[in-house]
């Protein structure tokens, strides 16, 4: 097996896969943008993806900014800049952590519930029943699900952010004897509306990788229960790959 | 004057296989088709290619004289409100309840009101023999019988012109598979429309057809009235209606 060719073959087999993708997310944001928009399945989409996923974000968040708090701590202690905690633990939390933990949990929880439903409803020729009854699956079924998820999950990180600041206050507080005023304090002089703001924005584009993804593997799985459960892989797989290469470029332009 | 669904020399490739190569049918108003086939010869797939789930790769598909698939998609979508399908599987939505999903049209395509629609859908459940009580089960929990009947009755409400029914008695004891012949016979009556229906169960055909004809290697290479399928005098014909391994069709296991 020559080498150079099995490169040459995955590399065009990735690109190919990544202009499919495109496209399928060209043809979710047309429906999104043209009526009929399926309210009730929007509004479904929004307590499955948004409110469901609380709990999930919630207990991610505490802990992270608690376990950043004791890191930054420690580090900070090399060169005496210990009471910098506060200061560091928000801006990691609303530039990067929230969101791109946010998004990989999300992956795992969303992507992968998309991907399997919508698998499953097209190896049972649900999705073909549907075309035949005179209803587009792309409105119906996928641009809730896109909108749902772009909508949902700045809200989400927003909650991350608070969470996760608090986690690390907590620590900050109870065992590295902060005084609790000041690291608030600290904490709210230092952040800037651009910090949260570069983090939603990063939320919002990630909440449309991860239903879009879902959806684009879930759409054209074939093969019963092994293909729907391989759509499942690929979409979480997909995402997270996604999700990372997208937070480098975001944060990028936004540095410059 | 034309016919009401007319397909012309459809070809499909799939997987590197020709698996239709030149299928002609036409069925009329009030007129029933069965097409009979062994598995995997592209029974299916002759569906899916006028429903506009695949692309045909060459040929026509005209209705009412006109050709669906050179048409723009908003007229396409328009002229495809005339057509019902019964899925082989059934394809109910098992996230939504029996009466939302053979109102699924009413509801989702027409802007018919909710209230209205299950109005309408108990009446299609009354039609297919489907009990209302029912209503508002999953599809899940209705026996494979049962789910034909849903299917059948999403298949109708809407009073198609055209009907599809892919394998209809598949799967069910005999008894309710010629309940299940009696209801087509009776729906296709009633809404007056052009049936075209796939089976490979001979009773079942026998009962619900008008004509029949055979798809073997990606053709129509017989067609004839139900009448005439014991004389047809076609040997793959004779060999599928007697159901013998022996003869021209090899069976591929
Ligand atoms: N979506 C698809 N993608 C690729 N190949 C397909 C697809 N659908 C069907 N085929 C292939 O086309 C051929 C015909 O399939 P089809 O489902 O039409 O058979 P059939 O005559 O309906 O058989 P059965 O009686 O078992 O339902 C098969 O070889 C199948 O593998
Ligand atoms: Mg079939």
């Amino acid at each position: 097996m020559n080498p150079f060719a099995s490169i040459g073959r995955g590399t065009i087999g990735m690109l190919s896969e990544i202009g499919r993708f495109s496209a399928f997310a060209g043809r979710a944001i047309a429906a999104v943008f043209s009526p009929p928009l399926f309210l009730g399945q929007f509004l479904r989409q929004c307590w499955q993806i948004g409110y469901l996923s609380l709990p999930v974000i919630g207990i991610t968040a505490v802990f992270i900014g608690a376990a950043l708090a004791l890191n930054i701590y420690v580090g900070g202690a090399r060169f005496n800049a210990e009471q910098f905690v506060p200061n560091i633990v928000v801006l990691g939390i609303t530039r990067e952590l929230g969101p791109v933990l946010a998004g990989l949990m999300l992956a795992g929880r969303v992507s992968a519930g998309i991907a399997a439903e919508i698998g499953t409803m097209r190896v049972t020729e649900q999705i073909d029943a549907m075309t035949t009854l005179s209803t587009d699956p792309f409105r119906y079924l996928i641009a809730p699900r896109v909108l749902a998820a772009t909508l949902t999950l700045p809200v989400l990180v927003l909650v991350a952010d608070i969470i996760g600041v608090m986690g690390g206050y907590l620590v900050a507080v109870n065992s590295l004897d902060f005084n609790g005023a000041t690291y608030l304090r600290n904490t709210f002089d230092f952040v800037e509306a651009q910090d949260v703001i570069l983090g939603l924005v990063k939320a919002g584009v990630f909440g449309f990788i991860i239903a879009a993804m879902g959806a684009y593997q879930g759409y054209h799985s074939s093969g019963g229960a092994l293909g729907v459960g391989r759509a499942t892989t690929n979409a979480v797989v997909g995402s997270i790959v996604l999700i990372l290469a997208v937070n480098y470029l975001i944060t990028a332009f936004f540095v410059e | 004057m034309a016919a009401k669904l007319e397909l012309v020399g459809i070809k499909k490739m799939l997987r590197g296989r020709q698996v239709l190569d030149g299928v002609d049918i036409d069925v009329n108003e009030r007129r029933s088709l069965v097409i009979i086939g062994g598995s995997g010869q592209g029974k299916s797939v002759t569906l899916k290619c006028p429903l506009g789930l695949m692309k045909p790769d060459a040929g026509q598909v005209l209705v009412d004289g006109a050709d669906v698939t050179r048409m723009p998609p908003e007229i396409r979508q328009r002229v495809m409100r005339k057509f019902g399908m019964l899925f082989q599987g059934g394809a109910l939505f098992d996230s939504l309840s029996v009466w939302e999903n053979i109102a699924f049209r009413l509801i989702n395509a027409d802007k018919v009101s909710r209230a209205d629609a299950r109005e309408r859908a108990i009446e299609a459940m009354r039609k297919v023999r489907l009990s209302p009580d029912f209503a508002d089960v999953r599809p899940i929990e209705l026996s494979g019988g049962m789910q034909k009947r849903a299917g059948l009755a999403r298949a109708i409400i809407a009073k198609p012109d055209i009907l599809f029914f892919d394998e209809p008695t598949t799967g069910l004891d005999p008894i309710t598979a010629d309940a299940i012949n009696d209801l087509i016979v009776e729906m296709v009556k009633e809404l007056g429309c052009a049936a075209v229906s796939i089976t490979h169960d001979m009773a079942s055909a026998r009962k619900i057809a008008d004509e029949i004809a055979m798809l073997h290697n990606g053709k129509i290479v017989w067609r004839g009235p139900t009448a005439s399928l014991d004389t047809s005098g076609n040997s793959m014909v004779d060999q599928f209606v007697a159901g013998r391994a022996e003869g021209p069709i090899q069976a591929v296991v």
